[in-house]
């Protein structure tokens, strides 16, 4: 009982004591002119969407949930925000030259397609984030237009 | 003692959560070190091309990287793929324009940007998503070649049944798809040839 207590006792000293530990937040007042719903004449609906399922992880912008302010869960965020962005910023999506543009909204188009994005971890809690069938299909649809247009 | 067995839960939840979130964020990582591996390698082969001081030779490096990891998709074999897919990443990071025209150095970049990253790629995915951006790097490395040109005779093959089309470099003319491996071996056509 008494080594229960003090394995706890290390383990909430622990919990208490990563809380300290400073995250990166990923937030900024500003949308650069090179955002891709700047650059591009975008939808609304698809704005909309683009904003509530993909904007987190892919842009400058995190709208964060609660639980962002306990860790280890900021952490697991942080990872996927320093992922996403590296992969496709839409902020800074103009400074992309054609051929890379051309090349990522093939990828976005499969990525949505397969269903890999986004990710499950993420529409766990965001439920509307996920694509149904007919938004998903407006905005390949949209993209694979975009894409032929470059 | 109710106390500490919730205590007890909870951090017990909290460890859990932890080990998951772990586990998830590292997803890629064992592909990490072997990519360092391969850098160093090509780091040496650099070394014996700035002695040989042929800038064509440059673009020549990045086509033998892309034929072996076009035998390797051949082949079916994702781990050959990976490997050399971070070889054929570092080759076109050290790609040398500095000899071309300036609109020709853009165009250069853009290609090695865009097929780095694609080959970056292949070094970390399974072999469906290799076929994709091998895809991509196909059409890189055509429009590269369209620039400096090759010392050898090559052919550009085309799958049609591959994502609406989809075409490949080969050092031969005889149909060997990457795309579908041994599944469809020998469907596709001879395009055009270059050079």
């Amino acid at each position: 009982m008494k080594i229960l207590k003090i394995i706890a006792t290390i383990a909430l000293v622990g919990f208490v004591g990563i809380q300290f530990i400073p995250t990166e937040r990923n937030q900024s007042d500003t949308v650069p002119e090179t955002d891709f719903m700047l650059v591009h004449n975008v939808p609304e609906t698809i704005q909309k969407k683009l904003q509530v399922s993909c904007y987190d992880c892919h842009s400058n912008n995190t709208q964060y949930p609660w639980y962002n302010k306990i860790q280890p869960a900021a952490w697991f965020l942080e990872d996927h925000i320093k992922e996403g962005k590296a992969e496709l910023n839409f902020n800074e999506w103009d400074s992309l030259s054609s051929r890379r543009k051309s090349s990522k909204l093939r990828s976005i188009i499969k990525q949505i397609e397969s269903g890999e994005m986004p990710l499950d971890s993420y529409t766990l809690i965001h439920k509307d984030a996920k694509f149904s069938e007919a938004e998903a299909e407006e905005l390949i649809n949209f993209i694979t237009q975009l894409k032929d247009s470059l | 003692m109710k106390k500490v067995k919730m205590t007890v839960g909870i951090l017990v939840m909290t460890l859990t959560l932890t080990a998951i979130s772990c586990k998830d964020g590292k997803k890629d990582e064992p592909a990490a070190p072997m990519s360092n591996e391969m850098y160093q390698e090509s780091m040496d082969d650099k070394d014996d091309m700035a002695m040989s001081d042929n800038q064509d030779a440059k673009a020549e490096a990045i086509l033998k990287d892309y034929f072996n990891l076009k035998d390797a998709l051949v082949g079916d074999d994702n781990d050959k793929a990976k490997e050399l897919g971070a070889t054929l990443a570092s080759t076109l990071g050290n790609f040398d324009a500095s000899s071309y025209s300036d609109s020709e150095q853009q165009e250069l970049k853009d290609i090695m940007e865009d097929a780095t990253e694609h080959a970056e790629h292949i070094s970390e995915s399974d072999i469906a998503h290799q076929r994709e951006h091998f895809k991509i790097i196909s059409k890189d490395v055509t429009d590269m070649v369209a620039i400096t040109g090759t010392e050898n005779t090559l052919y550009q093959l085309l799958c049609p049944m591959y994502d609406g089309g989809s075409n490949w470099l080969s050092m031969s003319k005889d149909v060997k798809n990457p795309y579908y491996g041994s599944k469809m071996l020998t469907c596709g056509e001879m395009q055009k040839e270059i050079n």
